[in-house]
């Protein structure tokens, strides 16, 4: 099984990054956009019997390394 | 007392730390972080540098090495544990300290000498320093913002448990002299149990008058006298 995840900052966490990305893209004319964030997106593939043992596994694997909870929220999409 | 300095891949001031351990009289040995096993000592020290390349985030990978489990045994019998640097973000990660440390909020690498106000000398490694006093000690970081919610700050101020603040020359913290954007100026903080700190200058690049200054070796000066 493939899991899709995504880890983004909690709200209120300041995200310099994402403030200079969206000041490249003013600078380039695009002054529709008013805020970027950053995040990350990383595959894992997973040998797994079934979902349910793969979820176990995933949340472990993302609140202990992938993700800091402090700051970092995490989504994750399964795929077979 | 006799000193262990964690080395991990990508870790590159292990050997200044271990120079100034053994110059104070702490009796150094080098760890691999694969190891099991901690010698017998007083001090674990987790040095600055660049493990795992830094990548997914500054200690991640480093905090979860096979060593760190013997570390964090070691720090809740009352051991002592002192982070620098990416050792700071080590013990953030590996859930010894408080916070996190994010990217510097100008988003550029820092390198140069900061002022540093000691907020409390009531710690094994500031007891040589004075209140208040204000040192000269250089940072070298990317990721050094430190940040924590509203309710982890309000504790570390109610318990005293920020240990170094950025400063200006005079002692006060303003944001002028902030290099990171970190909440409350916080350079280093320590745990509740006060076994263990973390500070992001190098106070052993600044332990030998050779090298242009002198003010980080009261820290290992508080942690020689017992």
């Amino acid at each position: 099984m493939k899991a899709k995840i995504h880890i983004t900052l909690k709200n209120g966490v300041l995200d310099p990054q994402g403030r200079a990305i969206a000041g490249a893209l003013h600078n380039m004319g695009y002054n529709d956009v008013e805020d970027v964030r950053q995040g990350k997106y990383i595959e894992v593939d997973l040998k797994s019997p079934n979902a349910e043992s793969a979820k176990q596994t995933l949340d472990k694997i993302c609140s202990s390394l992938l993700a800091n909870t402090v700051v970092e929220n995490y989504s994750y999409e399964l795929v077979e | 007392m006799k000193s262990a300095v964690i080395v991990f891949p990508g870790s590159n001031c292990d050997r200044d730390a271990k120079t100034v351990l053994a110059a104070t009289g702490l009796y150094p040995t080098m760890v691999w972080h694969a190891d099991t096993k901690l010698p017998n000592v007083d001090l674990v020290m987790v040095p600055g540098g660049f493990s795992y390349g830094d990548y997914l985030r500054s200690g991640a990978m480093a905090a979860q090495s096979p060593i760190m489990r013997e570390v964090k045994a070691h720090a809740k019998k009352g051991g002592l544990v002192l982070g620098v640097c990416n050792g700071f973000q080590v013990l953030t990660e590996a859930g010894l300290l408080d916070g996190v440390l994010l990217r510097n909020q100008n988003l550029k690498f820092i390198c140069r000498d900061v002022n540093l106000r000691v907020e409390t000398t009531s710690t094994r490694f500031t007891s040589a320093y004075k209140k208040g006093q204000t040192l000269t000690v250089p940072v070298a970081h990317h990721d050094g913002n430190y940040f924590a919610d509203e309710r982890t700050l309000k504790t570390l101020q109610d318990s005293d448990q920020i240990v170094f603040r950025y400063c200006d020359i005079n002692g006060e913290t303003t944001a002028d002299s902030n290099p990171n954007g970190s909440l409350l100026n916080i350079a280093g903080v320590c745990n509740a149990g006060r076994n263990v700190l973390g500070m992001m200058p190098h106070p052993e690049r600044c332990a030998e008058g050779l090298l242009g200054g002198i003010d980080g070796a009261g820290v290992f000066a508080s942690l020689i006298a017992a």
